[in-house]
Order: C-alpha cells, then structure tokens, then sequence
C-alpha cells in the first residue's frame, strides 16, 4: 500500500484497534523467535495481520519501534526474496550476565557425569533430564552398543566441553556439599590438567 | 504512566525472556548487573519499581513482569507473564485444543484436591470425559512429559502440581475460572494449592507449606492463627538446602 493508502486505512481505525494489532504482531513474532523461527511476511498477514493490510506499514513499524524500545531486540529481514525476518539483539552480547551456576540443572547434570568418569547410563539420568530442558549440543545421548535391550548413555556434548570448565563444576559440587573440591582426587586432576581446563570459565548466551 | 526505558531495563528483560522465571535473589544480581554495565544508577531497594517502568512499557503489550512465591521453597519469583484476554494464552500456540483441554481437566483436578496435586492416574482417567479428539494413554502420556519441559506442571512420584510460573501466570485466570473453589492462604493472601488445612470445621482456613514453615517456626506448640484450636499437622522444615544436596547425593 501506498503512504497515502495507509493514511486513508489509519483513518477508519481507532488509536486502540491500532495498538491491539501492533500488540498481536510483537506477540507473534517473539513466539516465534523463542522458538527459533523466522517469520515469514506472508504468515504475519494471513494469521494476524488480516484485516489490516492496507495499514501493514504502520503496524509493522510500530512494532518495530517496541522491540528497540522495549526489548533492545531488532527485527531484520534475512531474506528479502521471500521477506523472511528473525530479532537480533540490539544490546552488546558481552555484557550479558553470565547464567548463575547455582540455578542451572544442565550444570548437576554435568557434574553428574563428570564425577561418574564421564558417563553415565539413561536410567540415572532420566528423571533429572525430564525436568530439564537442555541447549542442543550441551549434552550428547548415544545408544550403548551391544545392549539387549537397548539402552542410552549421557556424555558432555560440544558446546559444553567448549563453554564449561571443570574446575568449576567441581567448584560448584565443592560448594553443594560442602566439600573440598580437591577430595575428588581423579576428577581434581583431570579438572586441572592443561587439556580441560583451558576453557571459558562462564558462557554468555541469551 | 509509560516511562522512558534506558539498556538495563532492556537487558533485565531480555534475560528474563530467556530464563522464564527466576528467583529474588537472582532478580537483585541481575538487577545490580544490568545497571551496572549500562552505567544506571542502582538503588538496592527499587527493584521494584525498576519492574515497574519496565512493566508501563509492556502494558500495552500485554505483558508483564510478575511476582509469586514457589509453593515447594517458599521464595519469591519473578516470571514474565502473558496478560491477553483469551484464557491459557501462551499455551495456544504450543498445544493443540485436546491437549489443552486435557490439561484444563489436569487444571480441575489439582483445584478440587485437597492437597494441590493430581495423579498420573486421575489425569489419565479425565481422557473418558473429554469431548475434542480424546488422547490415546500414550499421548497423554507424552502431552504431560511435554507440560513439565514447557514448565507448567512439575511431577513428583507420578503426582501432578502446578508449577510456580503456572501459577504466577494463571492465577487470574483460575481465580476467575474456580471462584469457589480456590484457596487462598491466610498468611500470604496468595492462592493456595499445596497447602495445609485448619481441621476446626467451622474454620477450615488453608496455608501454604512454606508459610506454615515459617509461621510456626519456634512455637512450641502450633494454634490456628484464625481460631486458635491446635494445628494438628506436621510443620514442615524451612531448610531447603539439604533437600537438594539429597538429591544430588542420591544421584551420585
Ligand atoms: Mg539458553
Ligand atoms: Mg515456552
Ligand atoms: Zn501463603
Ligand atoms: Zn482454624
């Protein structure tokens, strides 16, 4: 639509069925992102934009102006054959604060592993794992060969060996129960030993 | 009244979007965090109102930054809350309308108990009753494997509770829904689910685990705090701490 259609179609709304609209597009697309979807211009209008075609340009305007304000998020189009958009962030990804190990479960779950020698079988793990939901490539789930019946194992997948160090898992067992950390004494030289423990000390992720 | 927001509030959102739900203590670092690397002034004591113009901007979004207390810790959370009109909102786009209806029938039975749970058993028998596509024990199976992840419902020995984001975000909602049947506590004022009961049959007044926890905390002997007969239940203990080093022990 034109500007002067758009102007013409602004006329015949409300300032609140204006904002109600804009309100249902914010919504939409932060689903979406949540999830790790673009959004694909010509699913906004068919499943919320609707009625409002010929004022798209404001709503997705104003939109727009709430994630900077609101959410420090920037809507892009990634795509601009088939106008498909994704949020980045607007704000330094640096000064994210670093995910608190105490609240995190992934970090027992590693710490589980880690002080079983690195593995560890499903039927342990299962019930802490349901209540979890664990980033792709923090953890690795692979069938144990030769097992009758079949039977799954946990390890350290990628990222975790990337972003997560093991002194401070065991740091983080050695504050749990009140422990010295040096008292698990495998786990204490493996944790230390130039290899593994190069790693980054927190890991930033939103 | 909206309020012009600066990148502290921004990134306290942010983080908020991605961890859903998070405790006071961890809300007071982020808080300290955010306004310290975008350069804010950080009063100790106005998180609150930080929240605040946070939420003034969120408003017409219909959105939120809520506070509720875990029915199973007793501390206080922050969890970032969908506000819209139509019922079970941010479910809605994850779940299909027997699953919800399923989990509306889940809804029902953990408000008519007494003891704010509902079995796997129970859940499974609500199926007969439904009149949109009825789910398969399987499904249903899977459905609640699916509502723990998502965090709506926590499971304990194949026992059913809400979760405390369930409850920070549906508590209107199962207030309108429930009118007479919802509990309220006596001593936080909040809904009550898992809670203990005065036995005192005119009185009957209900409070939360943790708010007996720490309402009876060093009284010799326990009196209803509305009609002062004994309290006959057994007060729960305030530390939770070790309940978790238990379970990580057991792990081990
Ligand atoms: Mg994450
Ligand atoms: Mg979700
Ligand atoms: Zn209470
Ligand atoms: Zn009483």
């Amino acid at each position: 639509p034109s500007t002067s259609q758009v102007q013409r179609g602004l006329e015949k709304l409300t300032a609140a069925q204006v904002d109600q609209k804009t309100a249902e597009v914010v919504q939409y697309i932060l689903v979406k992102d949540q999830k790790k979807i673009p959004v694909r211009r010509a699913d906004l209008v068919k499943h919320v934009i609707k009625d409002y075609r010929t004022v798209y340009p404001e709503i997705i305007k104003r939109a727009m102006q709430t994630f900077e304000q609101v959410f420090g998020l920037k809507l892009v189009e990634i795509d601009s054959k088939n106008h498909m958009y994704v949020l980045v962030n607007n704000l330094d990804a640096s000064t994210a604060r670093p995910s608190n190990p105490k609240m995190g479960l992934l970090f027992v779950i590693l710490s589980v592993i880690f002080m079983k020698g690195g593995v560890v079988r499903e039927n342990l793990m299962w019930n802490t794992l349901k209540k979890l939901r664990v980033d792709p490539g923090y953890l690795e789930y692979v069938r144990v060969p030769h097992t009758e019946p079949v039977e799954y194992e946990f390890r350290w997948g990628q990222r975790s060996d990337m972003e997560v160090s093991k002194a401070q898992i065991l740091e983080f067992m050695g504050q749990l129960l009140e422990q010295d950390p040096q008292s698990w004494t495998q786990q204490y030289r493996e944790a230390h030993s130039t290899a593994s423990s190069s790693q980054a000390s927190s890991s930033n992720h939103r | 009244m909206s309020r012009e927001l600066g990148d502290g509030h921004r990134r306290f959102l942010q983080t908020l979007m991605a961890v859903g739900i998070t405790d006071e203590q961890e809300a007071r670092a982020l808080y300290q965090h955010c306004c310290d690397t975008h350069t804010m002034q950080c009063i100790p004591d106005k998180l609150d109102d930080f929240i605040e113009a946070i939420n003034s901007r969120l408003q017409p979004m219909f959105m939120q930054i809520r506070k509720g207390m875990s029915e199973e810790n007793g501390r206080q959370y922050y969890a970032l809350v969908n506000m819209a009109e139509t019922d079970i909102t941010r479910m809605t786009s994850d779940y299909a309308d027997n699953e919800l209806e399923l989990f509306r029938k889940t809804l029902d039975l953990i408000v008519s108990s007494e003891n704010g749970k509902a079995s796997s058993t129970d859940i499974l028998n609500s199926t007969d009753t439904m009149t949109s596509k009825k789910l398969k024990k399987s499904e249903t199976e899977h459905l609640l494997t699916r509502l723990v992840q998502d965090n709506w419902l926590c499971e304990r020995r194949g026992e059913y509770t809400l979760s405390t984001r369930c409850i920070i975000e549906m508590e209107p909602y199962i207030r309108t829904m429930y009118q007479e049947q919802v509990k309220v506590c006596h001593i936080c004022h909040n809904i009550a689910f898992q809670c203990q009961i005065c036995e005192n049959p005119s009185c009957g007044i209900k409070i939360h685990n943790p708010c007996v926890a720490r309402y009876f905390k060093g009284r010799v002997e326990p009196h209803c705090p509305a009609c002062d007969d004994f309290w006959p239940h057994e007060i729960p203990g305030t530390n939770e701490t070790s309940r978790y080093q238990n379970n990580v022990l057991y792990l081990l």
